[in-house]
Parts: C-alpha cells; structure tokens; sequence
C-alpha cells in the first residue's frame, strides 16, 4: 500500500473533526443536507447538518423522505442536486460593460469562488463529474469558470450501501463502488454490533487529512463487511440497461414509433435536463439598462427541451416535443459517446424520479430496442 | 429641439383589471427616475393626471375587453400607438373575469345588480388581440417587474426583449428547489406555465397556479392524465386550470376536456 492509499476505520461521531480541518485549511465543504423535503446540496457547517437518520425512497417521479431506524449518515441515494451545481453554476455573470466614448470598457474582473470540499460524492456522482471535466475542460478550449472551481476541490466520495429503485450504475459500469478521482473514500458499515467508516486515501492531500484523523487502523474484516455492504446497493439496484450496441440501436431508431409516445407523454419542461448530473447546455444572454450605458452578459442552464435552444432562421428545427425528447436520449446514451468517448449517462437516476409524469428512460431504452428485436425477428421470419 | 421632445412617448391604458400590473411600473421604485429620464410619461392615470395628447411611441394595456366601449376604446388607443404591448394576464388571456365566458353573464347581472337595466356588459371577456394588433404580450398575474422593465429597455434601443416561453420548472431548477409535484405530490402547473415570476409559489412551498399562461408548447395533457392518475379528482383539475388564464387556449382546452 503506498501513501495514497491508505486504509482506517473512523468513529461516527468524529466525522465533524473532518469537516472541521477542512475548513481550517480554507475549504468550503458542501454537501447532503435535509430541505424543502428533499436530501439536497448545500453549505454544511457541521455534521449535524447531515440528514443524519433519514432515507429516501424514490420512484418514477416520485420522491419522498422517509426515518431510518438507525442514525446513518449516508443511508440515502442521490437526490435532485449534483454536484454541477458549484461547478457549472446555474447563472453566472460573464463580464459587465460599461460605455465610454464610441466604446466600452469591460468592468472589473469576478470575485474568485471558494474552493470547494464535496462531501458524500457517490460513484455515480463521480463519473458525472469526470464527464464534465471531458465538456468542459478537455477539448482544445477549457470553460474558465467551470476549471477555476474544479482544480483545487477536495473530494470526500462515499460508496453506496444501498440503492433506489430508479438507480442503474451496474448498468453504466459507474458504481456503486467508487474507483477513483477521490481524495478520501467512505463506506459506512452499520451492523447490529457497530456503526463506523472504512475511510481510505486517493490522493496525497487526502492522506494528509487522514492523517489528521483520529483513526483506528482497518482489519480485513473491516474490509469484508466494507465488501457487503456495497454488495448489498448492487443487489438493491432498481432498474437496468443493456448497453450492448445501445449505439446501433438507438441509431437504427430515429424513426421509431416511440417518439410518438413521448411526444404524448413529454412535458418538455427540461426538469431531466436540471437534474441530470451531466446536461452542459447553456443560454448566453446579454442584458442591458435602461439607459443604455450599461450592460451585462449573463450564463444561464438551458435545456435542449426549449424551442429556442433550436431556434435558426425560420424557427426551431425541433418544433415537436417528441423531437426534442429524441434529440437528449440520443445525445445522452448514443452521440455523446462519438462526441467525447464516453457515455454522457452514469444511472444515476435523475432524470427518472425528477421528471413530473415519471418517464423512465430506462423504459424507453427497452422498447426501442425490444421494437429492433421485434423487427429484426420479423425479416428474419420473412427470409 | 430639446432632448424632452426627443424623449418616447410612453402611454398606459386601463381596461377591466385589477390595476395590479400598472402598479407593478410604480414598483419599480430604484429605476422610476431612470425611467422619466428616458421616456416621457404621457399618460399614466394611476401615477398622474397629467394627460399628453398622442400619438404615442409606446402603449402599455392592462385588462381585458368587457365592454362594448372599451372594445370601441382599444381600436382608438391602437390608432395612437406606434407601438402596442399588453401587460398581464387580463390583456393577454382575459384574465380571471374571463370566467364568465363559461357562464350566463345576464344571469349574474340579476343576481348582482338593483338595476340590472344600468348593466351594460359583454357576455365575454376577451383579451386585446382578440380585437387589435399586439406587438407583445407581456405575461403574468401580476406581471414581473423586470420582465416589464426589460421589454421597455428593449424597445429604447431597438431590440428583441428576452422574454423566455419555455417552463417555470426552469427557474425552479436553476434556484435550486426540488419539485413539489415529486416530493409531495403537489399539482403544480410549473411545467405547462411559461417562466418569469422566479417560480414565486413554489419557493413557498406552493404548486404553480399557472398566472403566466401557457408555455410555448405546453402538454397540459399528459400533466393532467398524471394528476388524475395520482388521485386527483376532476373537479379540482378543471379548477386548476381555470384561474387567471381560464381562457388561454391550452388551459381551456384542458378544462373544457375534463367537463
């Protein structure tokens, strides 16, 4: 075991000591807190901020909190936050301008943002945020904004224990397990006789944390139970894909019955497309006063759901809704692979529980490709 | 000539509402005196008496057609207007009077009245493009005050106003909120109903009432069939889509369907 990787077992209740040194070295820790109903992400400032002893339960477009018997930490799945919410910020202003003469002069530069410690970053989570790190800082031009909070944030990634009913990572290959790209990993093991973490390193910042920690060293059993407990989110698992091919298959289908469906079903909101980890799109917008002597420019999440996300000349070349829900499923699971060499889908479920009349892309992935087995079978049957 | 002349002409017409979107211009306290600076403020009874004779540049029109002299009026308000923009949801859909468009207005006028013979009414209320040609309907019950802020700075400096069509559920989203209808069920018509409030109702904890009106492409259909899967009972579906936009023809459609 080299540096890095380091493995401990640390006390429940020495888990606000974490997130105490923390923010003695000038991290901002954010992460899973209980409002408006909901497990969502926000400032945590101790960890009795965590929703310590709740749960939740999650169907297609259903969410609902529910107590746990016991006072777990992390005993909950993802909820309608990711973590995109700090590293690509729903609004953000670009520059602002102000008039002189026949031209103008850009104002001051932008506060910098804090630096970052996510805290209870699931596998999932992490792939969408390694997605991410491909749009937006891979390719020949990096997003200024999105790199100046990813580079110095801290990851504290916890390994699920349990899944929803609208998780899918086995399918995507994305958890429960979390792999890499962390700084400190937890798994949370309750058992009738004890309650701790099996806390491990990934980084040389994160084995300096730990080293802060007071800890007690992981036994092989330790490790075992560690094993169990994440066996246990695979079997919970609700929901499955079958990726083989999904490309050729999906395709194969631009003009598949299905559309047809979800142009009745689609509300065309873009809630999929807020919740959904990985969805970049973006609207830029220029503002100015009523004077004219001032003026700002303005960046704000878009969704490939809204007419004017398509709008050339001559209007939007997606005027109806089943279009448009055609356009994200294949961008999400088929184009995004041609675009940056990787899913752009981590089953995390999102958009499954957060869409208002339950769509389930999962569902719809299988109908399709249950209609290409339909049709294929058919020319088989007609040779 | 002196830069008052130089100033557009700004016009605010009252038809039958509430006043409630006139007021929301008097709200905009901080910009008021930037606003008189750069547009003359021709006729606005709400704020003064003082009365210009038109023609005007720009015509702000609240309420909804009910009377046979106002559906006279409108045509001369337009006749005078370069430029005509309405402002709520009574000049863009009828507003919540456009109820009575469901009923006998007569009948409600013997219940009402002493003298129902004073009466002089239209058996509907109709928005202004029902009569006129509008040049943009700003949306809202009341309407936003930036929103309204933002179309009369377009119009001084000749641009498109950005005024977005697509969801509430939009804003919601991007104030980081989580959905009502999913946590606890809530009918909230965030995701037929067009942005621009900031998703008020739902940042307390209430579902969208729909005061902006439809979305671009709303499918109030596949929302309904959802609530009334959950356990919602038809009458209170037709009521959730027959209030301030009753007449807007998305949510009227929906209604009527379930009638």
């Amino acid at each position: 075991m080299n540096q890095t990787q380091q493995s401990h077992c640390l006390d429940p209740d020495d888990f606000g000591i974490l997130l105490k040194i923390l923010n003695e070295k000038g991290y901002l820790t954010v992460g899973p807190t209980r409002r408006d109903g909901a497990i969502l992400y926000d400032v945590l400032e101790s960890m009795y901020d965590l929703p310590i002893g709740w749960t939740d339960e999650q169907e297609a477009g259903i969410y609902r909190l529910k107590r746990r018997d016991d006072n777990a930490l992390f005993g909950y799945n993802v909820g309608p936050h990711s973590w995109k919410k700090y590293l690509f910020p729903s609004k953000t202003k670009l520059w602002s301008a102000t008039k002189k003469g026949a031209g103008f002069e850009i104002d001051g530069e932008a506060d910098a943002p804090p630096t970052y410690a996510f805290i209870g970053v699931r596998a999932c989570e992490l792939h969408a945020i390694q997605v991410q790190d491909k749009v937006f800082m891979g390719g020949i031009f990096q997003d200024p904004i999105y790199t100046g909070r990813r580079q110095d944030c801290l990851i504290v990634a916890v390994n699920c224990t349990q899944a929803a009913k609208t998780c899918f990572c086995t399918s995507m290959q994305t958890g429960p397990k979390v792999n890499d790209g962390y700084d400190l990993v937890l798994t949370e093991i309750i058992d009738e006789a004890r309650h701790y973490f099996v806390i491990e390193s990934g980084s040389d910042v994160g084995a300096d944390i730990l080293k802060e920690l007071t800890t007690s060293p992981a036994e092989q059993d330790d490790f075992q139970a560690a094993a169990t407990h994440i066996e246990n989110a695979k079997k919970q698992m609700g929901r499955t894909v079958d990726m083989t091919d999904i490309k050729d298959v999906l395709y194969h289908n631009y003009d598949n019955k299905r559309w047809e469906e979800l142009e009745k079903r689609c509300l065309a909101c873009g809630n999929c497309t807020m919740a959904c980890p990985t969805c970049f799109c973006s609207n830029v917008e220029d503002v100015t006063d009523l004077t004219g002597e001032h003026a700002e420019r303005w960046r704000t999440w878009d969704s490939c759901f809204t007419m004017d996300f398509s709008n050339i000349h001559g209007g939007s070349i997606r005027a109806s809704i089943g279009s448009r829900y055609r356009q994200w499923l294949m961008h999400k699971l088929a184009t995004w692979i041609d675009q940056f060499g990787s899913s752009g889908c981590v089953g995390c479920g999102r958009c499954i529980a957060w869409c208002p009349v339950g769509i389930d892309l999962t569902e719809e992935v299988k109908a399709i490709s249950d209609s290409e087995e339909g049709d294929r079978n058919g020319t088989h049957q007609d040779n | 000539m002196n830069k008052i002349n130089q100033k557009p002409k700004l016009a605010v017409w009252k038809f039958a509402s509430c006043d409630g979107c006139q007021l929301s211009l008097l709200d905009c306290e901080d910009e008021l005196l930037a606003l008189a600076d750069e547009i003359e403020i021709a006729n606005f009874p709400e704020a003064s008496r003082a009365f210009i004779p038109g023609p005007y540049d720009l015509s702000l029109v609240e309420g909804s057609i009910t009377t046979p002299e106002d559906k006279e009026r409108i045509q001369d308000v337009r006749r005078q207007s370069k430029y005509l923009v309405t402002i709520g949801a009574c000049a863009t859909a009828g507003g919540i009077q456009a109820l009575r468009n469901l009923k006998d207005v007569k009948e409600f006028i013997d219940i009402v009245y002493a003298h129902p013979d004073y009466i002089n009414t239209l058996a509907t209320s109709s928005a202004i493009a029902d009569h006129v040609l509008v040049d943009f309907e700003l949306r809202g019950c009341p309407i936003n005050k930036r929103q309204l802020l933002e179309v009369i700075t377009a119009f001084l400096h000749g641009r498109k106003p950005n005024i977005s069509r697509y969801s509430v559920c939009i804003e919601c989203k991007r104030r980081g909120m989580a959905c009502l209808t999913v946590t606890q069920g809530a009918p909230c018509l965030g995701p037929v109903t067009q942005a621009g409030c900031g998703a008020i109702c739902p940042a307390y904890n209430r579902g969208c009432y729909g005061c902006f009106g439809p979305t671009e492409t709303p499918n109030t259909e596949s929302l309904a069939n959802w609530l009334l899967d959950k356990g919602m009972i038809t009458d209170d579906l037709v009521r959730l889509f027959r209030t301030y936009n009753a007449q807007s023809s998305a949510f009227k459609k929906e209604s009527d369907r379930h009638e």
